[in-house]
């Protein structure tokens, strides 16, 4: 009984060292995101749908301003204008314009969310949202999201967001039902 | 053998019990009837049926604010959970997605039906693949997430298509899953109550149960606010009983001091109140009987009785009691019965009015002046005991006498001289003020404050909800017909959103298209070979498998036998209380409205001869725009008309009756001539304090010269060259006092109608004893100097 419960503690240490270095990187990871206040970045995202023989495309820039306005403008192949400020999502598509209440899409949300609590380094609002599980340096990171919420997780399985320092450069969004979508991200070349 | 007094005073015993019988089984309404027309068009019929008991009376807004967005969601939802469980309520929305599901279903069940873009055209090889192109776009957007399940049934996107539809009037702001403001700064719920907006108290245990349901959510700094009609009618039924109540006890009791005061004798007290309760009673019963309900405010305007009805027991006892040889009945009632003819003659021109409210005034009025008179000069005599005294009052004449006295021992001349100086300044002040003078508004006469509609409108607004200030209205006799026309003017009014002449608009076939509509869409959809086969030339090189789109074709095909969407299909959506919003049946007509929404809601006006062009130019005969502002204020502005007519009326029969009694040109000038200076005076006085003159300001002139006609002619009859008896002096003075104060209370009555009237006579009756006091006696005329 007794080396059993000192297993037991070992295990303990060792995993509560494990977690400490890892999250202490995640710490300085979100330091790192959070002290970037503006960045805009070519997107190019593919879209894998059973329904589909081959993956519906798209592409434009990504406009981030700290801590909470996120652009997302797409150009090919039909121009829409994602704008979320705060809670409100507007989208933009041909001359119509919709205001939507992110709370009330459960369904859209872990990715925007997720999204920008990474680009703002917001640890505790990714850790209300999903499961965090960091791996990689920070010159290579990668965060798996599992979303927390069970009518999320019905749809969405995982986020994966992948970067360099305080680039994000690849976030996959894995379905339940096998679907995923793979957004590449790449700064703006200087023009 | 019965002894007379007993005959009289058992008469009059008899038919005290009777009128209180009445009054007591009478009908009392406080909604807003009395301010709205009673003999309206069928169009304006229409209006104040849709607001008095139409689907929006039924509508309380509810506002939460202050706080932070999130603790007023916690608190809407709670609000929402617990009143959704209470029969008072037909709906609680407040942007929850409590009936989303039922909603979705419904759309979708009934896409190939209801999506405007279903046309033979659409399901052809190239309508096929523009559709599924866009459809494969939609499904990269982040709405791809969303859309991605409904893509094997509905590749083409109908059920989309169908919820822009539904989107196109837009709807209200949503933030921490909850409707609100655009600016956050309110949160929103509405509540359709299961009673109609007219049934006021069922409106007020509604609002009570709202109050009783954010009370139970104990939250802390946020503040509730209820806005709509039925909480209009519940706030104006209250201040208009608070008013009738308050302003009975005040004037009564201030009327019962100053006639202890003046009398100092108990029973002449009590005696001297039984004409004004008497006459107040009969009033309320001929009332009852007439016009099958009293209105409350009716009861306020009978306050203004109290005044002229007191003065009846003050001339009686002041000037009965002097121990004079000539009785009293010959001396001074034929002037009382002059003075109260000439009142009744008055009030019976407001008869005629289509505004209820005045018709009402008029009967009482009447109906409580003869009773209030023939009581003092039937019933007093005989009641009055042996040795009945009160003071002396020739003390209190002759001090009065003796402060008008340095006016009036001016020569003639010079007092007229001051009246036509008085009356030019008068004209002038009201002249100036010429194209301002009246108020056109019907709202200047509601209960309901500026700031109350004010917000009404804003949380309107804030809901997407038009403000029902400009209708297309199409009526026809069944609801199949209503709705094709309604189409037909959906047409002609698309295009006006495009040039932006109008924002938007609601259309009840949205929600339930005409059957010609249904039927014709869908003849639009192939049969399932031809489908087939144009679907698989439509996919060839998409990205999209026709091998998936297996349930598309099945549900094609069924669409093509389905049954007509009907009214009672939107049952338990969201969607039924839009439609019914929108669609008025009553009796044999079916009335479809589309309220309209401004382009720009900065500047709600919407210009109304391109819209009328429009809807002519498409041949939507039935459709006719209403602007319901214009209309009403077209209404009220007829009943000014009408009023100033009769009051005209009034002042002529008035003039006519003088001249019948007086048989004298010169003596029926110098009786009206101190009245018509006193509305000069008092009509100048409000335009120098920036009150815009409604139509309850005329009435108010028209009882400045009915009472005071009483005034001008004892002071015509009763005044030997040399002087007016004291008596009659102090009797005036204390009449007058007494009217004074009666309307004067009106003034502070907060109810605006109740107000303009006191406003008015007030100073009126006061102004109107002055200048008969100064002008009428005879031989104060310069002719007869």
């Amino acid at each position: 009984m007794k080396r059993r419960a000192f297993g037991i503690g070992v295990l303990a240490f060792v995993l509560a060292r494990a977690a400490r270095g890892q999250f202490g990187d995640l710490d300085e990871l979100m330091r790192l995101l959070a002290a970037r206040r503006h960045g805009e970045v070519d997107f190019i995202e593919q879209h894998f749908l059973a329904v589909l023989k081959r993956p519906a495309e798209s592409s434009g820039v990504m406009i981030y301003d700290a801590p909470n306005r996120l652009e997302k403008r797409t150009a090919e192949p039909r121009p829409e204008v994602l704008l979320l400020a705060g809670d409100v999502l507007t989208v933009q598509r041909g001359n119509r314009t919709r205001v939507l209440d992110l709370k009330a899409y459960p369904a859209i949300r872990p990715f925007i969310e997720g999204m920008r609590a990474t680009l703002a380094g917001d640890r505790g609002a990714l850790e209300q949202l999903f499961t965090v599980d960091y791996a990689g340096t920070l010159a290579h990171w990668r965060l798996t999201l599992v979303p927390r919420d069970t009518e999320v997780q019905k749809k969405i399985a995982r986020v994966q967001i992948e970067g360099a320092r305080s680039d994000l450069t690849r976030v996959e969004i894995f379905e339940k039902d096998g679907d995923r979508s793979l957004m590449t991200l790449r700064d703006r070349p200087i023009s | 053998m019965m002894s007379r007094r007993a005959r009289i005073v058992g008469t009059w015993l008899a038919l005290v019990v009777l009128a209180a019988a009445i009054a007591a089984r009478a009908r009392y309404v406080t909604d807003l009837s009395a301010f709205l027309p009673a003999s309206p068009t069928p169009m304006q019929r229409l209006l104040i049926d849709q607001l008095r008991v139409g689907p929006a009376s039924r509508l309380i807004l509810v506002s939460l604010e202050g706080a932070d967005l999130k603790t007023r969601a916690e608190v809407s939802v709670a609000m929402a959970h617990r009143l959704r469980d209470d029969r008072e309520f037909a709906s609680i929305n407040n942007g929850e997605a409590v009936t989303a599901d039922r909603d979705r279903a419904f759309v979708f069940e009934h896409r190939y039906a209801l999506s405007e873009a279903v046309t033979p055209q659409r399901f052809t090889p190239q309508g096929l693949k523009a559709a599924l192109e866009a459809t494969i776009e939609g499904l990269a957007s982040p709405e791809g997430l969303l859309l991605k399940s409904l893509v094997p049934d509905d590749p083409t996107g109908e059920t989309l298509q169908v919820i822009d539809q539904l989107a196109r009037t837009p709807a209200p702001q949503s933030r921490e899953g909850v409707w609100s403001s655009a600016d956050g700064a309110r949160s929103l719920l509405v509540a359709e109550t299961a009673a109609s907006g007219s049934d006021t108290d069922a409106q007020e245990r509604a609002q009570a149960a709202i109050q009783a349901a954010f009370a139970g959510t104990a939250a802390q700094r946020v503040r509730l606010r209820m806005s709509g009609p039925g909480v209009f009618a519940v706030a104006s039924r209250a201040s208009i009983q608070r008013a009738v109540v308050r302003l009975s006890i005040a004037s009564s009791v201030l009327v019962v001091l100053i006639l202890l005061a003046v009398y100092r004798s108990l029973a002449a007290l009590v005696l001297g109140l039984l004409p004004v309760a008497t006459g107040a009673l009969m009033g309320v019963a001929a009332v009852a009987l007439v016009f099958g309900a009293v209105h409350g405010i009716t009861l306020g305007f009978g306050i203004t009785l109290i005044g002229e009805s007191v003065d009846y027991s003050v001339y009686f006892f002041i000037q009965s009691l002097t121990g004079d040889a000539e009785p009293w009945q010959r001396r001074l009632w034929p002037t009382m019965r002059l003075g109260m003819l000439t009142s009744v003659v008055g009030f019976a021109s407001l008869l005629p009015s289509g505004f209820p409210g005045l018709s009402q005034l008029g009967a009482y009025s009447i109906s409580g002046l003869i009773a209030a008179a023939a009581v003092t000069r039937l019933v007093l005599p005989e009641l009055l005991p042996r040795g009945f005294a009160i003071r002396d009052l020739a003390p209190m004449g002759a001090r009065i006498g003796r402060l008008l006295e340095p006016l009036r021992r001016q020569d003639a001349a010079i007092r007229w001289g001051g009246a036509l100086v008085i009356a030019a300044a008068a004209l002038a002040v009201i002249a100036a003020a010429r194209g301002n003078l009246w108020n056109r508004e019907l709202s200047s006469l509601s209960p309901i404050s500026e700031e109350a509609q004010r917000y009404d409108a804003t949380l309107r607004g804030d809901l997407g909800a038009p403000n029902v200030l400009d209708l297309v209205v199409v009526s026809g006799a069944d609801l199949e017909s209503v709705l094709r026309e309604t189409e037909r003017a959906a047409g002609a009014l698309e295009p006006l959103i495009d040039e932006h002449v109008i924002g938007g608009f609601d259309d009840p076939a949205t929600y339930v298209p005409s059957l010609a509509t249904q039927s014709a869409r869908r003849s639009s959809l192939p049969e399932p070979g031809v489908l087939r086969a144009n679907l698989a030339q439509a996919t060839a090189g998409l990205a999209l498998d026709s091998a998936q789109l297996t349930p598309f074709l099945r549900d094609v095909e069924a669409a093509r036998d389905a049954a007509p969407i009907t009214p009672g299909d939107l049952r338990g959506t969201s969607l039924a209380a839009g439609f019914n919003a929108l669609i008025l049946h009553q009796a044999d007509r079916w009335n479809a409205l589309m309220p309209l929404h401004a382009a720009n809601p900065a500047a709600p006006d919407i210009d109304a001869a391109r819209v009328r062009s429009a809807l002519a130019a498409s041949g939507a005969g039935a459709a006719q725009l209403l602007d319901m502002k214009h209309e009403s204020d077209a209404l009220y502005d007829g009943y000014l008309h009408e009023a100033l007519r009769l009051s005209l009326a009034g002042l002529a029969a008035i003039a006519a009756l003088l001249w019948l009694a007086l048989r004298s040109l010169a003596r029926t000038a110098r009786v009206l001539a101190p009245l018509i200076l006193a509305v000069f005076a008092v009509t100048a006085g409000l335009v120098l304090f920036h009150v815009q003159l409604t139509i309850l300001h005329l009435v108010g002139m028209l009882l400045i010269v009915a009472v005071g006609s009483n005034y001008a002619l004892f002071f015509e009859r009763h005044t030997a060259r040399g002087g007016t008896a004291p008596l009659t002096l102090a009797s005036l003075a204390v009449a007058n006092i007494c009217t004074v104060i009666g309307f004067g209370l009106l003034s502070f009555s907060g109810v605006p109608v109740l107000e303009a009237l006191g406003t008015t006579v007030a100073p009126g009756t006061l102004l109107a004893l002055l200048f008969a006091a100064l002008l009428t006696p005879r031989g104060s005329t310069p002719a007869d100097g």
